[in-house]
């Protein structure tokens, strides 16, 4: 494509915000990354209504067990180490991608779904001893809007697990194709995006919950 | 084995539905009959329902829309004819129950599945063509975004017949909603239905977005976009903002309904109130999201009929980036009495009001544009008139009813209805129509028969007066809705003339079924050989009609905004340049086959066939890995066949 130049009256737009371009449309790898972000920004305006909720919902224990009583912050710092972890590890895994350099592609990408099997594990226990204990989601409007928000992202952490066997899959078979390196980029940001939602139920579920 | 499902959810004993159900069975019936004898299946499979061409999706979401109208207005002529005769001590025909499931399918057919398929579908066939590019940004997405659409509005109808449908009204409000007060699957059949086709609707949203910011031809700024390109870019960004809200809701109500939790319910600590926020957070956006494309027809249509360049261009993009924004700031007008203060209804009752000033802004540039216009009256230009007159009363009494101590005494009431009627049948249904009648022959090749089409604007127009305008009054004299027996006899007569009115729309409706008959008989004569029977100003003019599959040979340079009327005025012809082969995406069944166990997996899980749903989720998720698979997804078409079809339409032409 060539560029072609602007007409000078054409920048309506305050602080370069939208920048104009007018060079016809936009590579294949731009397009799928700028659709993938805004899917993630639609996913985030989801997670603010469960946060909503919790907000609202979260005093309302109806006699039953409160956020002190249930949380347990030495668990959940681990459970946060090793989500975060996992994020640095996957940004090393697609660096190496995009170095074409496999062998510490595979390494980085099996320590990112070590670590993200040991977050959903710990989750899975908390959940499970928490039901043990009769605060289940059934018990109070509290608990319901808790396992929601909390379960809803450890849901996305399953899937993004799911999703990252089936491209481990894909580079092995089809290799670090341009289609595949597009995949591996969107699934990175996926889960940068999982910690940034993590890093706001730490804060506000845990953290506020446990000094109430 | 079969969770709550046996023959008892057949109602056996109600004529009503039984027979409509044996009236549709037998049409689909005869329809997939034709089909089967004609051989048409694998033309069908390849050219539609694998089709991830924006042309074919977008024609086949308006065809969803259109015979959704048809079911959404059966119920709206059932609800009048009730209202009209169930007065003092008459019964009326339909029992209470009945009355309660269609007054709440009328409300949730109407928006979901004929408002936003027929808007979506408008935006899905002219947004790529107007930005002058070959398609949207991920094909196989739109398709899979339409049958999810098509898999929800399959499930409300499949709820006629099998169960019941929610008697909750079209919001389904807690706690009438939670299980406690709904126990039956006609809650959960709303739920389900609107769950699926909303992931849809998102998926949609986010292509669009995309498609608009990142896919346009060469030379084509922000500031050249045509006006419907920025209304479904701002459409679409509330759908991006907005529907994943109500995902979230809906998923709070099913856990409450499922897994006993208590988000909605009188115990435990639930909340009703917040359903109701929440709710219109998105129920907000949803209107503008169904109105600003309309506007973005209107646009296109008067300044077209007008032959003139649309009055401020400028201040039209403005006004929509204005509504695009306010519309997230208002959502509490819908409940003001609610009781969330004095001060609280204040604010809202302001930032409602404002929103009529960017609204006004658009009315002043429509009719600036008309002035001194050399005005032609087809029936989009029609109903684009029409839309001003009607649409200004149905926002003054908006603004009306966002001064909170009115809004008191008016909400709840028919005076309510009539206004959202206003707003929606002289907004979204008439914008919807004529671009429906602006675009058919871009679409098809062909004009659609103008006499028929002013008769079917005329009934719409007049009929829509009738049927509404009582109401207004009706409201006043304090009757709420959603009434299935009216206690109060001096009503009658104005409830007469509303029924009038209905039978008047539902002879426009005839009228364009008659039009889309006669017009396929009488085609040949209203051939549309130039691709502009209108004297168009935007690129989608510029190609053929209809267009080849890749719509532009060479994408267009673009130098202003009316791109294709600054090309005519400056004698530039498009495409004499040598033909370069071109790469389309290939069509894919991954849209419909998911959809398909899409539909398998919400039936099950409305009745509670744990298994089946379990194996149709799996089922779609594979399909989604099989799709997501393949690196081959494009097919190149040679610059000989490029050639050769572009020379075919000069020959035409010539």
């Amino acid at each position: 494509m060539t560029i072609t130049t602007t007409d000078e009256g054409s920048s309506p737009l305050p602080f370069g915000l939208l920048r104009e371009h007018g060079d016809g449309p936009a590579s294949k790898r731009i397009v799928v990354a700028y659709g993938f972000w805004i899917f993630i920004l639609s996913d985030m305006v989801m997670f603010s209504a469960l946060f909503a909720a919790y907000a609202v919902l979260s005093g309302n224990s109806a006699g039953g067990p409160t956020a002190p009583e249930l949380f347990n912050l030495h668990n959940v710092f681990i459970e946060t180490m090793c989500l975060l972890l996992s994020s640095y590890t996957c940004g090393l895994g697609v660096l190496s991608a995009e170095r074409r350099q496999l062998m510490p592609f595979f390494v980085f990408t099996a320590f990112t779904f070590l670590l993200g099997s040991a977050f959903l594990i710990i989750e899975a226990r908390e959940f499970a001893g928490m039901i043990e204990k009769g605060a289940g989601p059934a018990r109070s409007a509290f608990l319901s809007s808790f396992f929601t928000l909390v379960g809803t992202h450890g849901a996305h952490v399953t899937a993004g697990l799911i999703a990252l066997v089936y491209l481990v899959v894909q580079v092995i078979v089809k290799g670090l194709q341009a289609a595949v390196l597009r995949r591996l980029l969107c699934w990175s940001l996926f889960w940068h995006a999982l910690d940034i939602v993590w890093v706001g139920v730490f804060t506000l579920v845990y953290l506020m919950g446990a000094s109430h | 084995m079969l969770g709550r499902l046996s023959w008892a959810a057949i109602p056996f004993n109600e004529p009503l539905p039984l027979i409509t159900a044996a009236a549709i069975a037998v049409v689909i019936a005869a329809v997939l009959f034709t089909v089967t004898v004609k051989g048409w299946w694998p033309y069908l499979w390849r050219e539609w329902l694998t089709s991830v061409d924006h042309k074919r999706i977008g024609v086949m979401y308006v065809v969803l829309g259109l015979v959704m109208l048809l079911r959404g207005f059966s119920d709206a002529i059932m609800m009048r004819t009730q209202q009209a005769i169930a007065i003092g001590g008459a019964p009326g025909y339909l029992p209470p129950d009945h009355y309660d499931q269609i007054f709440s399918a009328h409300g949730t057919i109407m928006i979901f599945f004929v408002a936003m398929p027929l808007v979506i579908g408008l935006m899905n066939f002219a947004v790529p063509l107007q930005l002058g590019v070959r398609d949207v940004a991920f094909p196989v997405l739109n398709s899979v975004s339409l049958w999810l659409t098509a898999t929800g509005a399959l499930l409300i109808n499949v709820s006629l017949v099998i169960g019941n449908f929610a008697r909750t009204g079209w919001m389904g409000y807690p706690p009438l909603s939670e299980l406690a007060f709904s126990p039956d699957v006609g809650v959960d059949y709303y739920l389900w239905s609107l769950q699926i086709s909303g992931l849809g609707t998102l998926l949609t949203g986010i292509n669009f977005v995309t498609t608009i910011l990142k896919m346009r031809a060469p030379g084509m700024t922000y500031f050249r976009m045509p006006v419907f390109c920025w209304t479904a870019l701002a459409a679409n960004l509330l759908i991006v903002a907005a529907f994943p809200v109500l995902t979230a809701t809906f998923v709070m109500l099913l856990l409450d309904r499922y897994l006993g939790m208590h988000f909605f319910t009188n115990d435990g600590g639930g909340n009703q109130m917040m359903y109701v926020n929440l709710f219109w957070a998105w129920g907000h956006p949803e209107v503008y999201i169904l109105i600003l494309p309309a506007f973005g027809v209107f646009s296109e249509v008067v300044a077209t009929f007008s032959g003139k360049g649309l009055f401020s261009y400028r201040s039209m993009v403005w006004a929509t980036l204005g509504i695009c924004i306010l519309s997230f700031m208002v959502w509490l007008h819908h409940f003001f009495t609610m009781g969330a203060g004095a001060n609280v209804n204040a604010f809202f009752g302001i930032m409602s009001s404002i929103i009529a000033v960017p609204t006004g802004v658009k009315v002043f540039n429509w009719l600036f544009t008309m002035f001194r216009g050399r005005i032609v009256f087809r029936t989009p230009m029609l109903f684009a008139v029409g839309f001003i007159v009607t649409f200004v009363i149905g926002g003054l009494t908006g603004v009306l009813l966002a001064v909170p101590p009115a809004d008191f005494v008016l909400h709840n009431s028919t005076f309510l209805v009539a206004h959202f009627h206003n707003v929606i049948i002289g907004g979204v249904v008439f914008g919807a129509l004529a671009g429906i009648n602006y675009w058919f022959p871009k679409a098809f090749g062909f004009t659609l028969n103008e006499r028929l089409g002013h008769a079917s604007f005329w009934c719409w127009l007049i009929g829509f007066y009738l049927a509404f305008m009582p109401l207004y009054a009706l409201g006043l004299m304090g009757m709420t809705r959603r009434l299935e027996h009216i206690p109060e006899p001096s009503w009658q007569p104005l409830l007469l003339v509303a029924e009038a009115g209905a039978i008047v729309i539902f002879c426009g409706i005839l009228c364009q079924i008659a039009q889309l008959y006669v017009s396929i008989r009488t085609r040949q004569q209203h051939r549309d050989l130039t691709g502009d029977p209108w004297n168009g100003r935007t690129l989608e003019w510029s190609t053929a009609s209809p267009p080849p599959a890749y719509n532009y040979a060479v994408l267009p340079r673009v130098e202003t905004v009316d791109a294709f009327w600054q090309m005519k005025r400056a004698g530039r012809r498009a495409a004499e340049h040598a033909h370069e082969a071109i790469e389309m995406p290939r069509n894919s069944p991954a849209g419909f086959i998911t959809a398909f166990f899409a539909v398998v997996m919400g039936f099950s899980l409305i009745w509670q066939i744990w298994w089946l749903a379990i194996l149709g989720f799996l089922a779609a998720a594979t399909m989604v890995l099989i799709a997501g698979w393949s690196t081959e997804r494009e097919y190149a078409i040679s610059a000989a066949e490029v050639a050769q079809m572009e020379g075919g339409r000069l020959e035409q032409r010539a």
